[in-house]
C-alpha cells in the first residue's frame, strides 16, 4: 500500500469479523486504490493482488470470502472492453467456478463487469461501446428494480454514482433474454433521473437495452455494473444534490454477505 | 506450413450506426456528395506465421464477443458489390493492439505469432473509383497509416499486407565518421541541415573547435548527441540566450538570460520555504503537508499535434505523466489547454499541408482522453481557445500533478550505480523530435513521419504501477524520464557531472536494423531512466518484472566525467561531459518591442446589448466545453471533490478543480489557469500580468490560499531568432516577473515552446499569437470551505469585487465587432494581491453562497454563467458597480506599461456614459482583472462588508427566482434575457461540432 491511500483508523470491527476482500489487478486496471479504500471503509481486510501471481498460484481464491474485479482499462481494451483479462482469469479455471457456486460474493465494477460477463460467470447480454460512440464521464442516478433480489443490493432504492467508460451499453443476447433479466430480477439496477423516471440521454447515459445498469446472476451473489459505486463512498465526493458517500451501501452489502 | 502466410479476420459489430467509424465515413462520402451512402467498418486483424485451426479458432474467440459482432474472413474476398478500403499502420508504427493479440497467443502456447490491427471499411454503393480514392485517403492519418481501397470483389493483395509487418533485418553495426573539421562554414551549415541537426552557424563552428582540439572528428554518434542536447528544445537556449533588448522611449536593455533574470528571479524573490524543487528537476515540487508534496509540470506538444493530432497529443500526455513519475510522484490529475484554429475554418483558407481544426480538434481530444482516461489519471481542469492565428500551428498543452510521501525523492547517481532503463522498447519512434520541435514548420511533414511516436498508456501505467513501490523500497538513487533526445537527453543529463558508460546493444528493441545513432536516439515511448546502486539491481530487477515491466541494465555511472557509448564493444561515442553540458555557446539575440500605434475602437452606442450577451455566450471561446470534458475521465481514483461541472444541472463549468489528495485529511488543491493571447497582441507585458491575474482568481475562487499557490509559465512563441517575436517574448517574461512578485507567489517550473511558425507556400513564415499559459496549483485549507460558481437562493445579494475601468482593449465584445483595442487592461499590482486574501478570508469564514471571477466577457458574462449554471435570474443595477475613475497605474517606478501606454487611445465608446464616464457596455463588458462576482446571503452582508474592509466593492443586485437576466442603468433596462435563451447558446455552439 501506497503512502497515498492511508489505511482507515481501526473503527472497523474487531480482526476476526473482517472477511478477507481480493481485489484482483491486471495491467491496465486503474480503480484499484480507491476499491481497495472502498471495501477496508466496509470493514473488509484487503488484499490487492495483480493476476499474474494468482496465475502462478502464489495467491488462491481460497484464501479470501470476497472478490473484486476493479475498474480500468484492462490490457488497454485491445481485442474488446475486458476481453483479454477474461481470457486470462479464464486459466485460473474451477477455483473461479467454485468460488462463485459457494455463494460468496463476486463484484464486477465498469470494466470488471465487462471482464464478468466475456468470462461468463454473468449471462444475458454483452457490453458494446455506447451510442454516443465516445467515452464518457458523468454523474447518474440508478433505480433498482422491483424484482431484484441481489443480497449485493439490500436496502438500495436509488442510487447516485459516476459513470466513466466508452463501452458500457448492454446489449441482450435477444428481447426473450432481456425480459428473462427483468423477470428473474438479473436487471438490478436501470438507469434513472433524479426522481427515478427512466429517460433517454444522458438519464440513460450510454444507450442500454432496458436502461441496464447492473446485472446479477441468478443466485445474485455476482453482480456487475457499470457505474462506479467506489467513487461515492465518503464526503465530499458526490456534488450537491446527492448523497454522499451512498455507494459504500454495495460495498457494506458485499462485505456482509462474505461473513456469511 | 498453410497455403497463406498471413491470414486475415476482420470483426463487424452489428449495430453500425453507432459504430464512430462508420459515421466518420459517412461523413465524408457526404460532403463528396453521397446521399444516405452504405456503409460498414470492422476491425482488421493480419496474423502472420505459422498458420494453424488452433491459431485461427483462438484468435476468433480472443477477438469476437458474438452478442454485439460478427467474424468475417478478411482472407477471402467479398462477394458484395462496392468498394473495400483498407487503413494499416505503417510498418514499425507502434501498434499496441496488435502486440496484445501477439502476446496473448503466446501466452496461450502459440508463439513466434505476428499481429497487426487495422480496419477496413465496405462501401456498398457502385461509387466510382476517384470518389472512392478520395474519401480513403481522408480517412487514413498518411503520417501514421497506410491505405489500400479495390473493388469488393477483387481478392486481396497479399504483398500490400505482407508490407504491414516490419522487414526482417540484421543488426546495422553502421557508425560513420563525419569528416566536419575539413569542412568550411557553409560546408558545415549544410551538413547539419541534411542530418536534421537544426544547428547554427556558431555551434557548428564550437563543436568543429572541440573535435579540433581532440584532433579527431566526430562519429554520427557524437554529432546527434550534441544536436540533441544543445537543441532549443533540451537546452532551452533562448531563455539562456544574451538579449539586447529595445523599445522606443526606453534605454536599450542587456539581459543576460530571460530564465534567470525574471522567471528564477521572482521564484528567489518571493523566497516562499515551501517551495521544495523549482527549475531543478523533471517537475516543480512544492509542500502538500506534514507527509506529501505535490508536483506539477505542463508540456506542449504542439508540432506533433499539428502533424498527427490523435498520436501528438496521446503522447504528450505521456510525457508529461512521465515528467511526474520523474520526480517519484504518483500522477494523481491531468490538465489539458488547447489552441485551434475556428472548425470552420474553408479548406481554402487552409495553408498547404495542413490538417482541418476540426480534425485537428477530433483527433487531439481523442489522443488526451485515450491516454489520461486508460491510465485512469482523472482530466480535471484545462481551457479550449480558437483563433485563426492557430490554424496551421495549433497548440497543445498537457499538464500532470503528482503526489509523493516527501522525503523519498532521489535524484542523485553515485559512481558506480548501474544505468536501467524501464519500459518500452526502442523503436524508430520519433527520432529527431527535439531538433524538429526546434525548427519551423514546413510544409512537407509527410517526409517527417518519423517523428510522430504512437503511444501505449498501458505500458506507461504499468511502469506507474511499479515504480512507487521501487520508490517506497529505497531502490534507486536517481530517475529520469526519456523524452527528447531519447537515451542520449535522458542519460547525458543523469551523468552530466560523472560521466558514464553506456553498451547500446543491450538496449532492448521492437526490431533489429536500427544503427546505433538511431537507439541512442529513439523517443520510443513510456521509459523512464534510473540509477541503480548494484545491490538494489535484482530486486529492482524483480518489482519491475512483477508488473510485466522489462527492465535492463545498459551501463553504468563512472565518475570520470565522460561519455562513452559502445556497440559490440566498438566506441561509438567519447565525449566529455563538460564540453557536451557547457560548451555550448550563448546565443547572441536581438529583440525590439515597437510601440503599437493607438486605434480608436469602440462598440456603437446603439448597440443591442442583450444580442451582444448572446452572441458572447455563443463564442466558441467562452460556450461550454462540455461536449470536449465529457471524453475525459474526472472521477477516477475518487479525488475530484471540486468538479468541472456544478451546479443542479451539472453543466456550470466551474473556475478550476478542487483535489483531495490524502483521503483522510480535509486539506485540499485547486488547479487552475489563466491564458488570454489576445491581449497579448496588444502587448505580451499586460498579458502576461493578466494571465497570471486570472490564473490565481480561478484557484482563490474555489478556496485556494493564495499565500500558497505556485505557478508555472508555459511560453508559446514564434521564432525567436527574430527580433520582432523576441520583443513580445522578452515583455512577457517581464511581466510574468512583476506579476509573480506582486502577488508574492513562486514560479516552480515551466517549459518554452518556440519556432512556433508555419512556412507557407511563398516562402514567407507566419508566427502564432504569442501565447503563455500559467498553470496554478494552491492549497485549500479545508475542502468543506469550497465555493462553486452557480447561484445558490433567490434572495441573496450580489457584490462585484474589485474596480472596473475602461478596459475593452483586447477583450471579446471587441473581438465581436471586429476589432481589437490598442490598450490592454491594466492588473493593479499594489492592490490585487489585498483583493485576492480579502476573497479567501471571506472563502474561510464561509460567508461566499457562490463566486466567479470576471474574464472573457467581462460582467455580463459572468453573470450569465452564474444564473446558467444555478437556473435562477438575476437583476444587476449598472449604476451601483464601482469603478476606477482614472485607470488604475502599476505601483513603482519600473512599470513598464506606461511606456506602451502613452497616446494610446481609449479603447471605449464616448458615447453613451453614463455612470462615472463609462458606458453600459463598457460596464458590462469590459475585462477589468482582479475582479469577482460574489453571491452573499443577506443575513451575511454585514460581516462580509467588513472582511472586505477597503477592497473595491459595490453591492450591484439580487439573485431573482425566476429565470430572467436584468440590467438596469440610467438608461432603463439594457439586458433583458431568458436564462434558458442564454443556456441555449451557450451550451450550443460546441456540441454541434462533437467530436
Amino acid at each position: 500500500m501506497s503512502a497515498v491511500l492511508p489505511r482507515p483508523r481501526t473503527t472497523a470491527p474487531r480482526e476476526r469479523n473482517r472477511p478477507r476482500a481480493l481485489v484482483i489487478r491486471a495491467p491496465g486496471t486503474n480503480c484499484d486504490r480507491e476499491t481497495t479504500l472502498a471495501l477496508e471503509l466496509a470493514g473488509a481486510r484487503v488484499e490487492s493482488v495483480h493476476l499474474e501471481r494468482l496465475l502462478a498460484g502464489s495467491r488462491g481464491l481460497h484464501d479470501f470470502a470476497l472478490v473484486v474485479l476493479p475498474g480500468g482499462f484492462s490490457f488497454g481494451d485491445h481485442l474488446g472492453a475486458g476481453a483479454l483479462w477474461a481470457h486470462q482469469l479464464q486459466a485460473l479455471g474451477d477455483p473461479l467456478t467454485r468460488f462463485v457456486a459457494s455463494g460468496r460474493p463476486v463484484l464486477g465494477i465498469c470494466n470488471g463487469f465487462q471482464a464478468l460477463l466475456r468470462l461468463g460467470l454473468l449471462e444475458g447480454g454483452a457490453l458494446a461501446p455506447n451510442a454516443s460512440g465516445h467515452f464518457e464521464c458523468r454523474w447518474i442516478w440508478m433505480q433498482r428494480t422491483a424484482t431484484a433480489h441481489s443480497p449485493l443490493l439490500a436496502d438500495i432504492d436509488r442510487i447516485a454514482m459516476p459513470i466513466g467508460h466508452g463501452e458500457g451499453r448492454f446489449v441482450a443476447k435477444d428481447a426473450a433474454t432481456l425480459r428473462a433479466m427483468h423477470v428473474q430480477g438479473q436487471a438490478a439496477l436501470v438507469y434513472c433521473d433524479a426522481d427515478g423516471n427512466p429517460g433517454g440521454y444522458p438519464v440513460n447515459p450510454n444507450g442500454s437495452q432496458g436502461a441496464v445498469a447492473a446485472v446479477t446472476n441468478r443466485a445474485g451473489n455476482v453482480l456487475g455494473m457499470m457505474p462506479h459505486p467506489e467513487r461515492n463512498v465518503t464526503s465530499g465526493q458526490a456534488p450537491a444534490g446527492r448523497p454522499d458517500g451512498a455507494g459504500l451501501a454495495i460495498f457494506s452489502n458485499a462485505v456482509r454477505l462474505a461473513r456469511g | 506450413m498453410s497455403a497463406h502466410a498471413v491470414w486475415a479476420l476482420e470483426i463487424v459489430p452489428n449495430d453500425q450506426a453507432v459504430d464512430p467509424h462508420t459515421r466518420a465515413l459517412a461523413q465524408i462520402l457526404h460532403d463528396l456528395g453521397r446521399r444516405h451512402p452504405g456503409v460498414t467498418h470492422g476491425r482488421l486483424y493480419l496474423i502472420s506465421g505459422e498458420q494453424s485451426p488452433q491459431l485461427q479458432q483462438l484468435v476468433r474467440n480472443l477477438c469476437l464477443d458474438p452478442v454485439i459482432a460478427e467474424a468475417r474472413s478478411g482472407t477471402r474476398s467479398h462477394a458484395d458489390e462496392g468498394w473495400l478500403i483498407e487503413i494499416l499502420p505503417h510498418p514499425g508504427v507502434t501498434d499496441a493492439e496488435g502486440d496484445s493479440l501477439a502476446e496473448a497467443l503466446t501466452r496461450d502456447g502459440i508463439p513466434g505469432i505476428r499481429v497487426r490491427a487495422g480496419h477496413r471499411y465496405h462501401i456498398a454503393d457502385a461509387l466510382d473509383a476517384t470518389t472512392v480514392a478520395t474519401a480513403a485517403r481522408h480517412l487514413a492519418h498518411d503520417v501514421v497509416e497506410r491505405v489500400s481501397w479495390r473493388p469488393a470483389t477483387c481478392p486481396p493483395d497479399e504483398s500490400w499486407w505482407d508490407a504491414a509487418f516490419m522487414p526482417d533485418a540484421a543488426p546495422d553495426r553502421t557508425v560513420a565518421t563525419i569528416a566536419i573539421r575539413a569542412l568550411d562554414p557553409s560546408a558545415l551549415q549544410e551538413l547539419s541541415a541534411r542530418m536534421l541537426l537544426s544547428l547554427p552557424r556558431q555551434d557548428l563552428v564550437a563543436i568543429g573547435d572541440y573535435f579540433e582540439s581532440i584532433g579527431r572528428d566526430p562519429t554520427d554518434v557524437e554529432l546527434e548527441t550534441i544536436a540533441q542536447t544543445w537543441s532549443e528544445h533540451c537546452a532551452h537556449r533562448t531563455f539562456k540566450a544574451t538579449i539586447r533588448h529595445r523599445e522606443p522611449g526606453a534605454d536599450d536593455l542587456e539581459i543576460h538570460g530571460l530564465l534567470k533574470t525574471y522567471i528564477m528571479a521572482a521564484t528567489d524573490a518571493v523566497n516562499r520555504p515551501w517551495v521544495l524543487s523549482a527549475f531543478r528537476d523533471n517537475a516543480g515540487v512544492i509542500a502538500f503537508d506534514r507527509n506529501h508534496e505535490v508536483s506539477f509540470k505542463v508540456e506542449t506538444h504542439n508540432h506533433p499535434s499539428a502533424l498527427e493530432p490523435f498520436g501528438g497529443a496521446n503522447t504528450g500526455v505521456g510525457g508529461v505523466v512521465r515528467d511526474v513519475l520523474g520526480v517519484s510522484a504518483e500522477p494523481i490529475a491531468n490538465t489539458d489547454v488547447l489552441c485551434f484554429g475556428p472548425l470552420d475554418t474553408s479548406a481554402a483558407a487552409l495553408p498547404p499541408g495542413t490538417l482541418p481544426p476540426q480534425r485537428v480538434y477530433d483527433g487531439v481530444v481523442a489522443g488526451i482522453a485515450d491516454y489520461g482516461n486508460k491510465m485512469g489519471i482523472p482530466t480535471v481542469n484545462g481551457a479550449t481557445l480558437f483563433d485563426p492565428g492557430y490554424v496551421a500551428n495549433p497548440l497543445v498543452f498537457c499538464g500532470t500533478v503528482g503526489l509523493a510521501p516527501r522525503g523519498l525523492r532521489p535524484t542523485e547517481p553515485c559512481p558506480g550505480d548501474l544505468i536501467v532503463v524501464t519500459g518500452g522498447r526502442a523503436g524508430r519512434d520519433g527520432i529527431h523530435g527535439a531538433t524538429f520541435s526546434s525548427d519551423v514548420l514546413g510544409t512537407s511533414h509527410a517526409e517527417l513521419g518519423s517523428v510522430v511516436q504512437i503511444g501505449d498508456p498501458i505500458v506507461e501505467k504499468r511502469l506507474a504501477d511499479a515504480l512507487p513501490r521501487a520508490r517506497d523500497l529505497g531502490l534507486y538513487s536517481a530517475i529520469t524520464d526519456c523524452g527528447a533526445g531519447g537515451l542520449s537527453s535522458a542519460v547525458g543529463e543523469m551523468a552530466s557531472v560523472l560521466g558514464a558508460e553506456v553498451e547500446l546493444d543491450r538496449v532492448p528493441l521492437k526490431y533489429d536494423g536500427l544503427r546505433p545513432w538511431e537507439i541512442w536516439l529513439s523517443e520510443a515511448q513510456e521509459r523512464m531512466v534510473l540509477a541503480v546502486p548494484p545491490h538494489h539491481w535484482p530486486a529492482l530487477h524483480d518489482v519491475f518484472a512483477a508488473e510485466g515491466v522489462e527492465a535492463t541494465s545498459i551501463g553504468r555511472f563512472t565518475g570520470d566525467g565522460q561519455l562513452r557509448v559502445r556497440y559490440d564493444e566498438q566506441i561509438v561515442a567519447d565525449l566529455d561531459c563538460a564540453f557536451l553540458h557547457d560548451g555550448m555557446p550563448i546565443r547572441q539575440l536581438e529583440s525590439v518591442w515597437p510601440t503599437p500605434s493607438p486605434i480608436y475602437s469602440s462598440i456603437a452606442p446603439e448597440t443591442d446589448l442583450t444580442r451582444l450577451l448572446e452572441r458572447a455566450l455563443s463564442d466558441p471561446n467562452v460556450a461550454s466545453k462540455e461536449p470536449i470534458v465529457r471524453h475525459y475521465d474526472h472521477e477516477v481514483q475518487g479525488r475530484t471533490v471540486g468538479k468541472p461541472f456544478v451546479g443542479p444541472f451539472d453543466i456550470g463549468a466551474a473556475d478550476a478543480a478542487v483535489m483531495r489528495p490524502v483521503a483522510r485529511s480535509w486539506r485540499g488543491l485547486a488547479v487552475g489557469c489563466g491564458i488570454n493571447p489576445w491581449y497579448g497582441e496588444i502587448d505580451p507585458y499586460a498579458m502576461a500580468l493578466l494571465a497570471i491575474d486570472e490564473a490565481m482568481r480561478n484557484v482563490v475562487v474555489v478556496g485556494a490560499d493564495p499565500a500558497r499557490t505556485a505557478l508555472l509559465d508555459n511560453f508559446c512563441w514564434g521564432n525567436p531568432m527574430l527580433p520582432d517575436r523576441l520583443g513580445g517574448l522578452v515583455r512577457a517574461a517581464q511581466g510574468c516577473h512583476d506579476a509573480a512578485v506582486a502577488f508574492r507567489v513562486p514560479f516552480i517550473s515551466g517549459k518554452d515552446s518556440l519556432f512556433n511558425e508555419y512556412r507557407l507556400a511563398d516562402g514567407t513564415s507566419r508566427p502564432i499569437p504569442g501565447t503563455l499559459l500559467i498553470s496554478a496549483i494552491g492549497i485549500v485549507p479545508d475542502i468543506r470551505r469550497t465555493v462553486s460558481m452557480f447561484l445558490k437562493r433567490p434572495g441573496n445579494l450580489l457584490y462585484l469585487i474589485g474596480l472596473t475601468g475602461d478596459d475593452l482593449g483586447g477583450s471579446l465584445a471587441l473581438r465581436l465587432a471586429g476589432q481589437r483595442g490598442s490598450r490592454a487592461p491594466v492588473v493593479n499590482l499594489a492592490t490585487a494581491r489585498r483583493t485576492l486574501s480579502a476573497i479567501h478570508r471571506a472563502t474561510r469564514k464561509g460567508l461566499l453562497q457562490s463566486c466567479h471571477d470576471l474574464s472573457d466577457g467581462g460582467l455580463a458574462v459572468a453573470a450569465a454563467e452564474m444564473a446558467i449554471g444555478g437556473g435562477f435570474g438575476l437583476e444587476i443595477d449598472l449604476r451601483n458597480v464601482s469603478t476606477a475613475t482614472c485607470h488604475s497605474e502599476p505601483a513603482g517606478e519600473e512599470s513598464r506599461l506606461l511606456r506602451t501606454d502613452t497616446g494610446a487611445g481609449r479603447d471605449s465608446s464616448f458615447l453613451g456614459m453614463t455612470h462615472q464616464g463609462l458606458s453600459d457596455a463598457t460596464l458590462l463588458f469590459a475585462e477589468s482583472p482582479t475582479r469577482f462576482l460574489v453571491e452573499v446571503a443577506q443575513e451575511d452582508a454585514a460581516t462580509f462588508e467588513a472582511i472586505l474592509g477597503k477592497t473595491p466593492h459595490a453591492r450591484i443586485g439580487v439573485v431573482l427566482a425566476q429565470p430572467q437576466f436584468r440590467a438596469t442603468s440610467d438608461r432603463g433596462t439594457v439586458i433583458d434575457a431568458d436564462i434558458t435563451r442564454l443556456r441555449t447558446c451557450w451550451l450550443t455552439p460546441l456540441a454541434e461540432a462533437a467530436v
